[in-house]
């Protein structure tokens, strides 16, 4: 019984609570037991909160990527500079998601204040893939997708500043979206590159991202950027699927080297399933595409410098080498060393260089030109198609420790992800199937306008019932990673 | 395009990260060679193009001059390294303001 | 690194023959809004440490900014008052650098974008060589918003301040009230007087922020703050000085001071061969001189970018006018409708400038005086008491109604000047209004002529050879039985009605 409450989906829990076949508290202790049988090997997360989940069980469990401040319990964002930080206010998300009487499994571990693409970069050890635990999860929230994939948790959230949920799910062969920029609150989300981070769901299915989507979506006038809009029929559109008469736009330029040969092969799949259920596809070129990712790695680490300024040990989190000898900036200088792992280093350095008198103009500025160049790509596009599609991620999950020493390689996971949050507009993972060379999941990308999410939605719907049809069942029923003879 | 090590012994000091010797290093060689990479947006850039900081324009977001509540002392010092007379205590301060 | 032998300093005025002073001045002021600038914590002052802050204010993770209405409405009248463009775009910007009282080591400011630019304020400098007021136009570069830092105590070392404090201790309460700051363009050309024509800029501009609405302007307490910024140059040199920037500056008397010391200071190190530093000092109130701050290797470097949790800023033009529609009078506009109401010269209205009276006057007409009487009372006696205690006119214990009150009994006869100046006296003794004080010390004229007679009858008696004289037609000798009947009356006596009196008794009227 067990075994069988972790596999379904957040939509058929909800169902199966609602006509009262099984309890809340049931389907907490479900996941706590599978939590307590497999955390050990994909370490997750970061906190269990098993007796509060108990206490507060209602209709739908979720489990919440570290970076939202929860007043109950600690928020780290995976570093070692907030160790037991509890913060005094919830996060807009976190408070929503209460009022939709939302359980609260624990939180998940990430790559430090999000930035990385393999969870590697947490201050507290890596997760691991359930379809290979000697596999990164994707990043950065891999925690959060590992605890989906692996049957811990039927939802999370995550936030997405440069594909941190679409690669992870593509990688855990799971959904994961992008809401356009201000469509979800980041009041209480701790910022990493504000103009660029963005709320999402990762799920199991289309429905349920559709669910947690709209439950965690609307205006919010503590944020600023918060769009006053209503929130787009995602769950309408997940119902949907129906493609008929849809124009699709693939993007030359995201493919080609660098791409895995079997990533390749699943996604013109995935397009040539998409004419056969009655798209139109054609070819969109969007020449600034190429420009995304050094445009992005000038605007984020800017922005997360200044982000991250505030973390120097006078008002909370670590402090490092206050001997009552010592002055402020010593301090201040000694506390960041100790609790910043080398990549957020890196991305403060390069941020606070691109951001020098001197240098402005030539980096940050001109990146921020970028930009307006890509959305241009995009608009132009958009008059001439509905949605637009590429593979999420040029590769498959790489192995632990592959990449860890080579940020650039690193960073190339983001190349196809990145343009979306660049521009702010929708953007969603759906996974397409397994490559043939490893057998591992590959994700399709869908884009959709600005305030138009319901698009990659009833898209998405299309691609993953035609496929679960296809295979006879969920994609992740394949997944054998976690797979000793223990449930 | 490269970038000297004094450079980035001064950027880590405007960043407030006292970085060992071997790190400065390290860091130096990655920085350069992410730097060259990210030069590219030279590229396309021109003086006519608007810099874009919002992906969906807004304007005059504002809220009324209305008082909100506030967090009680306890809870705004809860997390402070050092509190004296209910004040985070911070060590000495050597720059004036 | 060696430290510049001091020069000391030249003479002013010798300095001034020699030199061309130019001044700037940046101005910080605190908006008297009802909330913070981005948050909606209490704008106040006196409460607990940290017990008027938020998630926002102290920077927490995850907290976001939402600009405050008011704070933007009062800015924009601020600018409109001192004649700037309003900006129809504009941004807040980040300025990054690391300090313990900015929760979040960087300040929302406005930086290339500001909200206000352009403008100028008219003022006036009273205190010339030559008595004649002269007029300085002070051309505004810019006014623009940013929020406040928190308060720091500085614990352990022997004078309060930074240097040689062990460790500080940090309150937020402050952090995040919304500040506009106002900078000058360079001022020029005042040369001489140039302290003078700083001090008449901070004071009017304080006048008019105070009369805007917007703060409550105490220099004192810190909610209006000045940086002064001096340079010299040598008569006739093409190119402007090095400046200093001076900060510590907590009155207008101290707006002055700084300004002076700059200039004897800066040409005694040009005398000297030297050449001036660029650098911020402190001025120190005790001696009216300023001291090196801490050198600065280089100037900061403060990586400037916009605020990308704030959207852009562009007030709507109806909004704009709308503003401008409910400007209140303005100072010099209100002062130049006086001036044309009493009739006064530009002279007078000096005089009652530099006796601090302006208002004094003002407010003693509306409560019924004449503009003569008021004048007369709050710069002769008023003026007089005031220098004999060594307080301000408008801190003396007697008030512009009080003033008009004891005008009007004089008016209507109830007293005689002298009996008025006795009153007068009373209310600053803290006897009471001018009424209770007539009651009280008995102070009513004697115009009754039954009691008067007595008095009259007295006085002639006593002295039959002056009376010999007036009912010999020596009216002139009154004088004298005038003046005795005024003695055995206390001086009470109405001196005319007196005078009608003894003359009609001895046969001259």
């Amino acid at each position: 019984m067990d075994r069988e409450l972790t596999r379904l989906t957040a939509a058929q829990l909800s169902a199966a609570m609602a006509e009262g076949e099984v309890s809340a508290v049931e389907v907490a202790d479900a996941h706590l037991a599978r939590i307590a049988a497999v955390e050990d090997r994909l370490h997750a997360f970061l906190h269990v909160a098993a007796d509060r989940a108990r206490a507060v069980a209602r209709r739908v469990d979720d489990r919440r990527w570290d970076v939202f401040t929860t007043t109950d319990m600690p928020t780290t964002c995976g570093s070692r500079i907030l160790d037991g930080w509890q913060p005094p206010y919830d996060a807009t998300v976190t408070r929503r998601l209460r009022q939709a009487g939302v359980v609260v499994l624990g939180k998940s571990n990430m790559d430090e204040f999000a930035m990385g693409s393999s969870t590697e970069n947490s201050a507290f050890g890596p997760s691991r893939n359930p379809w290979d635990l000697r596999r990164v999860p994707g990043g950065s929230s891999g925690g959060s997708a590992a605890a989906v994939a692996g049957f811990e948790a039927p939802l999370g959230i995550g936030t997405d500043t440069g594909g941190s949920i679409r690669q992870p799910a593509a990688v855990c062969g799971l959904v994961g979206v992008k809401p356009t920029y201000g469509g979800s609150s980041r009041y209480g989300l701790v910022a990493f590159a504000s103009s660029l981070d963005m709320p999402g769901p990762p799920a199991r299915t289309v429905l349920d991202a559709a669910l947690l989507h709209e439950a965690i979506s609307g205006h919010d006038p503590c944020d600023s950027t918060s769009v006053d809009a209503p929130v787009p029929p995602v769950v309408a559109a997940a119902r949907q699927a129906d493609v008929s008469g849809l124009r699709i736009g693939v993007v030359p330029e995201l493919s080609g080297e660098g791409y895995q040969p079997g990533v390749l092969a699943r996604f013109s799949e995935a397009v040539e399933l998409l004419e056969s259920l009655g798209a139109k596809v054609v070819e969109v070129p969007c020449p600034h595409f190429g420009y995304a990712l050094p445009a992005y790695y000038l605007i984020a680490p800017s922005e997360c410098s200044s982000n991250l300024a505030r973390f120097d040990g006078m008002r909370y989190g670590l402090r490092v080498g206050d001997d009552g000898t010592r002055s402020a900036e010593e301090v201040m200088s000694l506390t960041r060393e100790a609790g910043f792992g080398p990549e957020v280093k890196r991305r403060i350095m390069l941020g606070t260089y691109a951001l020098s008198s001197g240098y402005y103009d030539a980096y940050y500025g001109q990146a921020q030109q970028v930009r307006t160049l890509i959305s241009r790509d995009f608009e132009a596009a958009f008059e001439q198609v509905d949605v637009l599609v590429s593979p999420t991620t040029p590769t498959t999950a790489f192995p632990i420790g592959e990449r860890a020493d080579d940020p650039m390689a690193m960073y190339l996971a983001d190349l196809c992800t990145i343009p979306s949050n660049l521009a702010g507009n929708a953007a969603l993972s759906v996974p397409c199937g397994l490559a043939p060379e490893d057998g591992l999941p590959v994700g399709l990308q869908i884009m959709a306008p600005v305030l138009a999410d319901d698009r990659v939605y009833r898209v998405a719907a299309a691609v993953e019932a035609a496929l679960d049809s296809r295979r006879g069942g969920p994609l992740l029923d394949s997944a054998h990673g976690l797979d000793t003879g223990e449930a | 395009m490269s970038i000297a090590r004094a450079e980035v012994a001064h950027l880590a000091q405007l960043s407030r990260l006292a970085l060992g010797d071997e790190e400065l290093d390290h860091l130096a060689g990655q920085l350069d060679q992410i730097i060259s990479a990210v030069a590219r947006v030279q590229e396309v850039a021109a003086d006519q193009i608007p810099p874009t900081t919002h992906a969906v324009p807004m304007i005059n977001v504002f809220r009324d001059d209305v008082e909100q509540p506030c967090l009680e002392p306890g809870q705004a010092l809860a997390q402070a390294p050092a509190v004296e007379q209910q004040r985070f205590r911070v060590p000495r301060i050597l720059a004036e303001d | 690194m060696t430290v510049p032998t001091m020069p000391g300093v030249v003479p002013f005025s010798d300095a001034v023959a020699r030199f061309d002073p130019v001044i700037g001045l940046e101005t910080h002021v605190e908006l008297g809004t009802r909330t913070k600038m981005f948050c909606g914590c209490p704008n106040r002052f006196g409460g607990e440490p940290n017990s008027l802050v938020c998630p926002v204010c102290l920077g927490l993770p995850g907290s976001l900014p939402v600009i405050n209405r008011s704070a933007i409405e009062y800015t924009i009248r601020i600018g409109l008052a001192l004649n700037c463009s309003i900006a129809s775009w504009c941004r807040f910007a980040r300025k990054n650098y690391f300090y313990p009282d900015m929760p979040k080591n960087y300040q929302i400011s406005q930086y290339d974008e500001p909200l206000c630019t352009g403008g100028w304020l008219d003022v006036t400098v009273h205190d010339t060589p030559d008595g004649q007021p002269r007029s300085v136009r002070v051309e505004i570069e810019r006014v623009h918003l940013e929020e406040d830092t928190g308060k720091s105590l500085h614990m352990g070392g022997s004078t309060g301040r930074i240097h040689g404090a062990d460790y500080s201790l940090v309150d937020y309460n402050r952090a995040g009230i919304p500040l506009v700051e106002v900078v000058t363009k360079p001022v020029t050309g005042t040369g001489e007087l140039a302290p003078a024509a700083a001090r008449a800029y901070v004071a009017e501009l304080r006048d008019l922020l105070r009369t805007l609405g917007v703060s409550d302007v105490r220099m004192e307490e810190g909610s209006l703050r000045c940086d002064v910024n001096t340079s010299i140059a040598p008569r006739g040199a093409a190119q402007w000085g090095t400046r200093s920037e001076t900060k510590n500056v907590n009155s207008l008397r101290a707006v002055e001071r700084a300004v002076r010391y700059e200039i004897e200071r800066q040409a005694a190190v040009l005398d000297a061969g030297q050449r001036v530093v660029q650098e911020t000092r402190h001025f120190q109130e005790s001696t009216g001189t300023t001291s090196a701050g801490r050198s600065k290797e280089e100037a900061q470097d403060y990586r400037y970018f916009p605020e990308p949790d704030l959207v852009p800023l562009a007030p709507p033009a109806d909004w704009v006018e709308e503003i401008r529609s409910r400007l209140p009078e303005l100072p010099s506009a209100r002062r130049a409708r006086l001036q044309a109401e009493w009739g006064l010269s530009d002279k007078d209205m000096s005089a009652l400038h530099n006796a601090g009276a302006l208002n004094l006057v003002a407010e003693t007409v509306s409560a019924g005086a004449s503009p003569a009487d008021a004048r007369k009372w709050w710069l002769g006696e008023l003026a007089r008491a005031a220098n004999d205690s060594g307080a301000e006119l408008a801190s003396l214990p007697i008030t512009p109604a009080d003033v008009a009150r004891v005008s009007t009994l004089v008016g209507s006869g109830s007293l005689t000047d002298r009996l008025a100046r006795q009153v007068i006296e009373g209310v600053l003794a803290g006897e009471g209004t001018p009424d209770e004080v007539v009651a009280r010390r008995g102070l009513a004229v004697v115009s009754d002529d039954a009691a008067l007679s007595t008095a009259v009858d007295e006085a002639i008696a006593a002295q039959p050879d002056v009376a010999e004289k007036i009912r010999g037609g020596k009216v002139a000798a009154a004088g004298a039985l005038v003046g005795a009947v005024m003695k055995a009356t206390q001086g009470q006596a109405d001196a005319a009605r007196v005078k009608e009196l003894i003359l009609g008794r001895l046969g001259q009227r």
